[in-house]
């Protein structure tokens, strides 16, 4: 096993990770708008600005999906235990006494345990959560016969809105822990410029300077 | 069932002129939430406004002045020489001379032999409508409403808008005589037809029939064509009293409107006549504000068949937005909100203003012994307008007005003569049926008109006032209410317990007319909003008005706890981190 600097965010994935980003920024904007948290603009606007977002951010995920299926990048989110427990107890404890982060980033597991969960959590339950509640809500006249509906979009907006403060506390949280790392910027720029340090196998190793001599650095 | 919440929408545009007579309304309003029980002994002090102040009484004298006249927009109506089979004026039966209107009946209906028959089944000639659906009967000849009350027992005055002649009473008129017809009213195409009431009522109001041009019948009874605005408009234009009083949505500004007043009659665009929209045939046409098609889901009906209905649908047809995401999320509001409610965002348009409040105690207020008018307000167009006569009351005006909004069925329950009403709220003279649980309910805007009115104190129920009359109980010339109503009441056989008091009531006015260009129509915002126009329309769940405190408050702890953690967190890290590098 060696560090090495690999590209291990390709050009889809920052691609993928900062459309999202901004399209998640204006859905919360837009968003907290629609909800009557304040009014910058008219709610003509704001909800034609959440649904070109929300539609644009849709298409992106369904290339993703696409995406994440064949090249076998699903594999980064799968769980495990194993090796979770030193990554929660570094940052509960770890981290305040000025210890080295636990996990070492390897070419098929580049996300560490806790963040893969976290991600995976994601990917599975809030982000379908509140696209099938968002798609549900938009396309309200089509699937209301009458006043029953009406109480079933209460009930969509309630989920809708729940699980728009969870993607909230998760970008506060995620932000948040970019700073963790040696510096703020040291931790952003993997996903700029898709290089990282990375631990590779001597068959890994092999297998990028033979096949992919682009993606190793050194 | 009252709904409606007793304060007065502020929105109306007031001139500074009025402003001390509104203050004593207003606070009369207020007063009388309180103090309705005592009202009725308490005359309000005279206001001393300052205002011109004209002796006599003089109502209805601008319906006798020349309208404008317009041809109907139909392929007849443009040019009747070119495309009509038949020139009125050349007709032998039509050469005249008539020396009054039976005379000119007898000749229309010589030839048209079937339209008789016809026209005693209108309600202009009726005055009078069964609702089959609430059992109800309705129609001037028995309403009671919350402008000059009832034109029951009133048809001395009232009558000079029936189709018809020489109605003075509507229980001794024989409705049955078809020379009584009055078919100038609707076809003649002159404009210089008028009506006069039946009677000539009180000395005082003699000065109504005076000076007024005589008709030539003749020339009017030639001049016969498809209803015009002009015909229409000379009663439903000055409806309640004056120019736009009742309706809001229809004044005289719609003889010649431009169509930022109305984007279908503008003369400038469409130029619609009223039949244009209110279609039928046989003298019987569609529109009727008893029973109005709340919800048309039929639209345009197959092509080719053209549909006997008033309703936006029948021409703009049930999905009207252009196809696209923002035609098709309007096209999802029109199965529970009106047309009416996104394209007519004020009524009372075009200069001429609506009355929105009416104070009837403060009427029989004398000078030197005569009744008299206050003018004290100024109208868009310059016309001043009177906002006290001794013969009616106080009135407030409203210009612009936005609607109130209720959820309507297309059902009205109205508050008769008959019915038995709690009088700490205020009465709703027509209940609107609809609720949001209904689907036949859509939203609808209203103009709602505010009226404190006599009652009948003692057994709760509305009066009959006998206001028109040469006698000394008329209340236009006596201006005594106790003995108005006494007379009102017996003159029916009503149960009067002899004592009168005051009541607010409120009655509903569906706003169809005035319909805005489509770039006016309303934005998404004005109700899409906590303190929106639908503000108060409950019982259902809207985007951007509505929110659920328990979601609002999990969520912001959700977002306030990451924040705290995160930042307890960094500052720990920070502390630590100084400390270490301290040891």
């Amino acid at each position: 096993m060696s560090l090495h600097k690999v590209k291990v965010f390709t050009r889809f994935e920052r691609f993928w990770h900062w459309t999202q980003a901004l399209a998640i920024f204006v859905l919360l904007f837009s968003g907290l708008g629609v909800h009557g948290f304040h009014r910058l603009l008219d709610f003509e606007q704001l909800v034609w600005m959440h649904v070109i977002a929300a539609l644009g951010l849709i298409v992106l995920w369904i290339f993703a999906i696409f995406w994440h299926l064949t090249t076998g990048n699903w594999r980064h989110y799968l769980p495990t235990v194993n090796g979770l427990w030193p990554v929660a107890r570094y940052y509960a404890w770890g981290i305040f006494k000025g210890e080295e982060h636990p996990y070492r980033k390897r070419f098929w597991h580049k996300h560490n345990p806790l963040q893969a969960l976290s991600y995976l959590g994601l990917k599975l339950f809030l982000f379908p959560a509140i696209w099938i509640t968002g798609l549900a809500y938009l396309s309200y006249g089509f699937w209301s016969s009458g006043p029953v509906s009406n109480d079933t979009l209460a009930w969509v907006a309630v989920i809708h809105t729940l699980v728009a403060f969870a993607i909230a506390a998760f970008v506060i949280i995620h932000v948040y822990l970019l700073t963790t790392g040696h510096s703020f910027v040291e931790h952003v720029k993997p996903m700029i410029s898709g290089y990282d340090e990375v631990e590779l196998t001597p068959e890994e190793e092999a297998y990028l300077r033979e096949d992919e001599p682009g993606r190793i650095l050194d | 069932m009252v709904r409606g919440e007793p304060r007065l929408k502020q929105k109306q545009e007031v001139t500074t002129g009025m402003r001390p007579l509104i203050a004593i309304t207003l606070s009369l309003a207020v007063l009388s939430g309180a103090a309705l029980a005592t009202a009725d002994a308490e005359k309000p002090l005279p206001s001393i406004t300052g205002e011109k102040i004209d002796l006599g009484i003089r109502e209805y004298d601008v319906t006798a002045k020349k309208r404008p006249v317009d041809k109907s927009v139909t392929r007849l109506g443009e040019k009747p020489e070119d495309k009509s089979t038949t020139d009125h004026s050349k007709l032998k039966e039509l050469q005249g001379p008539f020396k009054n209107g039976q005379e000119v009946t007898k000749a229309c209906l010589g030839c048209h032999n079937k339209a008789g028959d016809q026209f005693i089944k209108n309600k202009h000639w009726t005055w009078h409508w069964h609702n089959p659906k609430t059992g109800q009967d309705l129609g001037k000849r028995v309403l009671v409403n919350n402008f000059c009350t009832n034109a029951a027992g009133n048809e001395g005055m009232c009558a000079q808008c029936h189709a018809g002649y020489g109605m003075k009473d509507a229980r001794t008129y024989d409705f049955k005589n078809q020379e009584n017809i009055d078919c100038l009213v609707c076809h003649e195409s002159t404009g210089t037809y008028y009506k006069l009431p039946p009677t000539q009522g009180n000395k005082a109001c003699s000065v109504m029939f005076e000076g007024k041009p005589p008709i030539d019948f003749t020339k009017a009874a030639q001049s016969v064509t498809l209803p015009g605005r002009s015909n229409c408009g000379a009663c439903h234009f000055y409806g309640g009293g004056g120019d736009n009083v009742k309706h809001g949505d229809l004044s005289s500004v719609l003889f010649k409107p431009t169509k930022d007043v109305d984007v279908h009659m503008g003369t400038d665009g469409e130029n619609f006549s009223c039949i244009i929209c209110h279609v039928g045939e046989g003298h019987q046409w569609a529109g009727s504000r008893y029973a109005p098609v709340a919800k048309d889901k039929v639209g345009t009906g197959k092509p080719g068949m053209p549909r006997q209905t008033a309703t936006c649908e029948s021409c703009h047809g049930t999905q009207p937005h252009p196809a696209g995401l923002m035609g098709i999320k309007l096209n999802d509001h029109t199965d529970r909100v009106a047309c009416e409610t996104c394209h007519i965002p004020s009524f009372a348009k075009g200069g001429v203003a609506t009355k929105v409040f009416w104070d009837w105690r403060t009427a029989g207020r004398l000078k030197n012994g005569e009744g008299y008018r206050e003018e004290g307000y100024i109208q868009g167009d310059g016309e001043p307008r009177h906002t006290y006569k001794s013969i009616k009351g106080s009135f407030k005006y409203g210009e612009n007005v936005e609607p109130t909004y209720r959820w309507f069925n297309g059902s009205e329950i109205y508050t008769t003569v008959q019915t038995h009403f709690d009088p700490s709220k205020p009465v709703e003279i027509n209940h609107l049926e609809g609720s949001a649980e209904d689907p036949n309910s859509r939203i609808w805007p209203f103009k709602r008109m505010h009226t404190i009115q006599p009652y009948d104190k003692g057994n709760n129920t509305l009066v009959y006032m006998h206001l028109w009359g040469d006698d000394p109980d008329a209340f236009w010339g006596n201006y005594n209410f106790a003995r108005a109503i006494k007379h009102g009441m017996e003159d029916f056989d009503l149960p009067y317990s002899g004592e009168y008091g005051f009541v607010d009531t409120y009655s509903y006015w569906p706003v169809t007319h005035m319909v805005a260009p489509k770039e006016k129509a309303l934005s998404c915002e004005e109700c899409h909003n906590a303190e929106g126009r639908l503000k108060e329309v409950k019982g259902f769940y809207m985007p951007g008005r509505d929110r659920n405190l328990w979601v609002d408050r999990i969520g912001i702890f959700l977002v306030v706890a990451a924040l705290l953690g995160v930042l307890g967190h960094g500052l720990l890290r920070i502390v630590l981190r100084a400390r270490r590098k301290q040891s």
